[in-house]
């Protein structure tokens, strides 16, 4: 199973529909920057709005991933995180803070334009 | 769906079979939506720690109804019998971690559920009860 990199842009989008499972994570996270060094995109979304469940592996290869884009020169924002994932997040302890985040994808867009000043 | 039942963790894909089955009784029981993803995400926790450090000895998920005359709540059990952990108090700790991993899995399944009780035995295997009561 592979979750979907679209591109607009200069900028790569990704909407996580289905359960992630471990593998599908870390494919995901080569993928996601095997697709940035190919397109040269600038920014990233990562909308969050259908998944129901983010636990300490999940988040941990998500922030990995930002920090690794951020490596390459491209700005990841995550959107869409449901109220009952942050809920469930602090719970186990994991804060995310150095993720930049926004409420959806709208958002996330206007995020990358401000940041990226394009 | 009969309620009570096992899920035995085996390949990687069973910790997400076990989360969703665990959150399917939990919607049966009436949790609201943020108690599902508390109970799912803590099986999620449980079933990796079978699948990273008990691989072979047929660990499972089970999952029990519990109902008292004033409360009813659901209670997981994760039983392997696996190598079992040497160091309980450490593992308890936010932040430890042998597997490269975040630590929050079993400190995050604590405060994620109602009641916890973990006994581990070296070289016997490990066993994980937590409740989560409806509220």
């Amino acid at each position: 199973m592979r979750i979907p990199i679209l591109k607009l842009n200069n900028y790569l989008l990704i909407s996580i529909q289905t359960e992630i499972d471990d593998k599908t994570a870390i494919q995901f996270q080569e993928d996601l920057l095997n697709k940035i060094h190919k397109t040269g995109a600038s920014g990233v979304v990562i909308d969050l709005t259908s998944v129901d469940i983010i636990d300490s592996f999940i988040a941990k290869v998500l922030g990995e991933v930002v920090t690794m884009s951020d490596l390459m020169g491209a700005k990841v924002v995550l959107t869409g995180i449901q109220p009952a994932v942050a809920m469930t997040l602090i719970d186990l302890g994991i804060h995310m803070q150095d993720v930049p985040t926004a409420l959806d994808l709208e958002q996330g867009l206007m995020k990358l334009h401000q940041e990226l000043g394009e | 769906m009969d309620l009570n039942s096992c899920v035995t963790i085996e390949k990687e894909w069973d910790i997400v079979g076990a989360r969703q089955r665990g959150r399917e009784v939990a919607k049966r029981l009436g949790f609201g939506s943020v108690d599902q993803a508390r109970i799912a995400t803590a099986i999620s926790e449980l079933a990796r720690n079978i699948y990273l450090y008990a691989g072979d000895s047929n660990g499972q998920i089970c999952f029990e109804i519990i109902e008292n005359i004033d409360q009813k709540g659901m209670c997981m059990i994760a039983i392997d019998t696996g190598p079992g952990i040497k160091n309980l108090s450490q593992v308890m700790e936010d932040g430890y971690s042998t597997s490269g991993g975040l630590g929050a899995g079993l400190p995050g399944v604590k405060r994620l559920m109602d009641e916890f009780d973990i006994k581990s035995e070296v070289g016997e295997g490990t066993e994980v009860r937590a409740i989560k009561w409806v509220r």
